[in-house]
């Protein structure tokens, strides 16, 4: 089948979709105009029941704790799925390759911004239940601040950072504490991933209960899991680069 | 009991969490234990589960967060007995696999075992749940899980075209999935399914409803590989190694179908059951426009693998068939024959991933044989119990044109894999190149005998007394959306049934002449193409087929356009129809 | 002007499709299926805004505040997530791709047919 025919029938087929999709779009309550019940009713609870101000991050993981679960575990697969799509042995760390940054004061800056960076991820981390943060994003942003490194030293110094021998476990420990958090409970006669620490005094770091745990856990699996597929991805561009491949 | 309902889920990931976490310090034998202890645990669970959810709707709510005056304001495991025997399917054909993969699969691949037992806990998670954005993530979650596991040969160019593919098509399905969940949310503010189907029931079909529902089950049809959504299907099987198509044809491609029911059942039921013979010829068409197609173009197929994967496209489509018939029977009907088809078409694959590691020998040849016949379904063989139960419903419908159709669309599947286990296992073809990957390793009576319990298994299931039975009843309770809701939302227990029979279920008279009519055609059929291989190429399967073929093309943009056009078309006959 | 949000996110979903469907290049149709996943962050975070609602958080705002949904803004999360992870295995299918026949081309990478 030729590109032609195929764009010939799908472009009304893509009309059609279009309009089913915009009579399905009119027919939701007008912008604005959310009628609940669901959300209503976790901003009214949230508080009250956990002391957790931000009422997002306690549905990430404390009413939906189990969706999060598994969606921690989509992104384990992938790092999963790319190591072992990208395996491709004997690809070694080349000694030519030589990409240090030369100039100190990128060096002197970069190490500091690699330790603000951290601090801030920590703290999106740690506030979560807080203010807007949580594992997913302050583990997103802790993957960005050790990427740094790259970028103000050398791949050298990279790969002393993040291999795979350093980073799996953070992985598996991250991916793995969440069901055992939820175990715990388990364990002790309540449903799975129930917050055992009841409430904490709202506003502060503790305002999650056993959910901080969680959130902890999150973060970790986050963090060491976008460092695996950068690792992965960078190993694909550099080696090859260095072997005096041009096609990378 | 409802503290074991996580445990078939949880127990898979946390196994691979584990192997992940010690991959550089212990040895492989220790990962390999580790994966089989996880799974097999699994399997002990969600038997348990199964045994207890006959008396009843066994509920789990995440965090302790009961549903407050019908508001479920948590995630929910809901159990019935087919979602319970699904995820028992689910981890036992993984747990099959993973032995399989011990010698099978080359020793240094990491992560291998970890992917297989996380693909088996979201299988088991999707059966179980209660909630529909849960759904979706295990969805995905299986989905990116097969994806890896399509490309394990990175190095074979079909490989990665199967990959590609594969993982396109079921993304794409997965977004049309999201986005009805999306719309469903904007109008009724819930994700629990029962809150739904509640929230949903007395109000008028809206043009909103319609398409959500077109999405969500054109979604859920990408996975199933329903004409025109199922190119992908035949690249990614061809090409998986063969204990992973054994997951695969078992389990991954029937969650798109028990997906469909479970939310037509739970949600869609409720605005649309006065127009509900709409909803359900459109899927009784797909399913036998599938089933044709499927075993139609699988006896043109050389390649083994990828006969065997038109051969699941055909009989998805014979289920989809019974799905559609939205009775009892038809359903329970699409569950027997998910149960033997699956058990069978596995044995297959891994009597086709034998072919890589020695010759043909005599004893593959009668496993092939066996698991072929197992699949046309003469009386009280393999699949015959589901053909016999779709029958029955398709009767009481008045839809008596449905079972030639539905018989022959199996036999012709059965025929090709007739044809080909003559070609192959009895040398009756000089030059016939069956595309599996020679040079594999492993001890062959420890393979044949995985193989042969699997086989044996699915050939037996017709005979089971008092399974059908079971299954019959499962299905009124998967059927019944008011009692679904009470037993979810507000926790009104299940009334006490009668007590069933533990005897052999009889079937019609019919059924067994379609029966033995098929195996007799099928064997006509494949004799034929052995003893005069170039008359019926030339002149019967290639001027046919020529047409079918040519939409087999293997390029992702094209697949991607059909399953636009699909669902374009099925959203179209439902907005004339269901308003 | 009240459905305008959701209509972006239905052309957002049309011209992603538009995209894979005609795609010559792997990275860009990779690309073009964020960009139809980009269509359910819209709609979702579109569905659950609240006229005049802040967000869901309440630290140092009065309870009872009027608060957009939070929980789209949760499957908005996972959403994401899915879309990185997907993004990231065909991306490491695209480089395998490349490095067994030198193209991207989708069109051109067909072995098995019919």
């Amino acid at each position: 089948m030729t590109r032609r025919i195929r764009v010939a029938i799908f472009l009304p087929a893509l009309g059609l979709f279009g309009v089913l999709l915009a009579w399905a779009l009119v027919g939701i309550p007008d912008f604005g105009h959310y009628r609940g019940p669901y959300g209503y009713l976790l901003n009214r609870v949230a508080l009250p029941e956990r002391h957790m101000t931000n009422v997002v991050t306690s549905v990430v993981f404390d009413y939906r704790g189990f969706d999060t679960m598994g969606e921690e575990f989509i992104l384990f697969a992938a790092v999963l799925g790319v190591v072992l799509l990208l395996r491709q042995g004997g690809r070694e760390q080349p000694d030519e390759l030589n990409d240090s940054v030369g100039s100190d004061g990128v060096r002197i800056g970069g190490v500091l911004a690699v330790g603000a960076c951290v601090l801030v991820s920590l703290w999106l981390i740690a506030y979560g239940f807080v203010t807007p943060g949580g594992g997913f994003q302050g583990g997103a942003a802790l993957a960005s601040s050790v990427v740094l490194v790259f970028l103000v030293s050398s791949h050298k110094a990279w790969s002393g950072v993040a291999s795979d021998h350093a980073l799996d476990p953070f992985d598996g420990v991250g991916a793995g504490g969440y069901v055992v958090i939820g175990l715990g409970a388990l364990i002790g006669g309540l449903p799975f991933l129930t917050n055992v620490l009841g409430p904490g005094v709202p506003g502060t770091l503790w305002s999650g209960g056993s959910a901080a745990f969680v959130n902890w856990s999150a973060g970790m699996e986050v963090a060491a899991a976008n460092l695996i597929l950068f690792t992965e991805f960078i190993d694909e561009y550099v080696v090859p680069l260095a072997a005096g491949d041009t096609a990378g | 009991m409802s503290w074991m309902l996580p445990l078939p889920v949880v127990i898979p990931l946390l196994g691979a969490a584990v192997n992940v976490a010690l991959d550089h310090v212990t040895p492989r034998w220790l990962h390999t234990t580790i994966a089989l202890v996880a799974v097999t645990t699994g399997l002990c669970f969600s038997i348990i589960v199964l045994v207890h959810s006959m008396s009843g709707e066994t509920l789990h709510w995440f965090g302790g967060w009961t549903p407050r005056s019908g508001v479920a304001i948590g995630v929910g495991f809901a159990v019935d007995p087919l979602g319970a025997g699904f995820a028992v399917l689910a981890c036992a054909l993984t747990l099959a696999a993973l032995l399989y993969s011990i010698p099978y699969i080359e020793a240094a691949t990491r992560n291998y075992d970890a992917l297989v037992i996380v693909l088996c806990g979201a299988c088991c998670g999707f059966a179980l749940s209660g909630d529909l954005f849960n759904m979706f993530v295990w969805l995905e979650l299986a989905g990116v899980c097969g994806y890896a596991l399509t490309g394990f040969d990175i190095r074979r160019m079909s490989a990665l075209q199967g990959a590609v593919n594969f993982a396109v098509v079921n993304t794409v399905g997965g977004y049309f999935v999201l986005i009805g969940i999306a719309l469903v949310y904007a109008r009724t503010g819930a994700l629990n399914l029962a809150q739904i189907g509640r929230t949903l029931s007395g109000q008028h079909p809206s043009g909103l409803l319609i398409v959500a529902m077109t999405l969500i089950v054109c979604g859920f049809l990408c996975k199933a590989a329903i004409v025109p959504f199922h190119f992908w299907l035949g690249d990614a099987y061809a090409v998986a190694p063969a204990p992973v198509c054994l997951i695969f044809a078992g389990i991954v491609t029937d969650i798109g179908l028990f997906g469909v029911g479970r939310v037509w059942f739970t949600v869609f039921d409720a605005p649309f059951g006065s127009h509900q013979r709409f909803v359900g010829d459109a899927l009784l068409w797909l399913g036998i426009v599938t089933a044709l197609v499927g075993g139609a173009m699988a006896l043109v197929q050389q390649h083994l693998k990828r006969l065997l994967a038109f051969s699941v496209i055909c009989h998805i489509g014979i289920m989809l068939v019974g799905l559609g018939l939205l009775s009892s029977k038809g359903v329970a009907g699409a569950a027997m024959m998910l149960l033997a088809h699956g058990v069978t078409t596995g044995g297959l694959f891994l009597a086709a991933g034998l072919l890589g590691v020695r010759e043909p020998v005599r004893w593959t040849a009668g496993l092939w044989f066996c698991g072929a016949i197992a699949l046309i379904g003469p009386p009280y063989v393999g699949v015959y119990m589901g053909h016999a139960l779709i029958d029955d419903a398709a009767v009481e419908l008045g839809r008596h044109w449905v079972q030639p159709l539905i018989w022959l669309a199996g036999a012709l599947a059965g025929a090709a894999m007739l044809r080909a286990g003559a070609q192959v296992f009895l040398g009756l073809a000089d030059d016939y190149d069956h595309g599996i990957e020679e040079g594999r390793d492993g001890p062959v009576p420890y393979l044949a005998t995985i193989t042969t319990v699997l086989v044996a298994l699915g050939t037996a299931v017709s005979v089971v007394p008092g399974l059908a039975q079971r299954v019959v009843r499962g299905a009124d309770r998967f059927r019944d959306r008011a009692g679904y809701a009470n037993r979810v939302l507000h926790g009104i227990p299940m009334k006490e049934s009668a007590h069933l029979p533990v005897v052999l279920q009889p079937t019609s008279t019919e059924s067994l002449i379609y029966g033995s009519a098929a195996l007799v055609f099928a064997v006509a059929l494949a004799a034929f193409a052995v003893r005069r291989p170039d008359a019926a190429r030339t002149r019967v399967f290639e001027p046919v087929l020529w047409p079918l073929r040519q939409l087999q093309t293997g390029v992702i943009g094209d697949y991607v356009m059909w399953v636009v056009v699909g669902t374009a078309v099925l959203g179209g006959v439902w907005a004339i129809t269901l308003r | 002007m009240s459905v305008f949000p959701y209509l972006v996110a239905g052309w957002i979903c049309v011209i992603g499709l538009y995209g894979i469907v005609t795609s010559k290049h792997l990275i860009h149709l990779a690309l073009c299926l964020t960009v139809t996943q980009s269509s359910t962050y819209v709609l979702l975070l579109a569905v659950g805004y609240v006229q005049g609602g802040g967000p869901p958080i309440f630290k140092g705002v009065k309870l009872g505040t009027t608060a957009v949904d939070p929980v789209v803004q949760s499957l908005t999360l996972t959403d994401i997530v899915v879309s990185v992870t997907v993004l990231a295995l065909i991306l490491a299918l695209a480089l395998d791709v490349h490095d067994e026949l030198d193209t991207m081309d989708p069109d051109r990478i067909a072995e098995l047919q019919g």
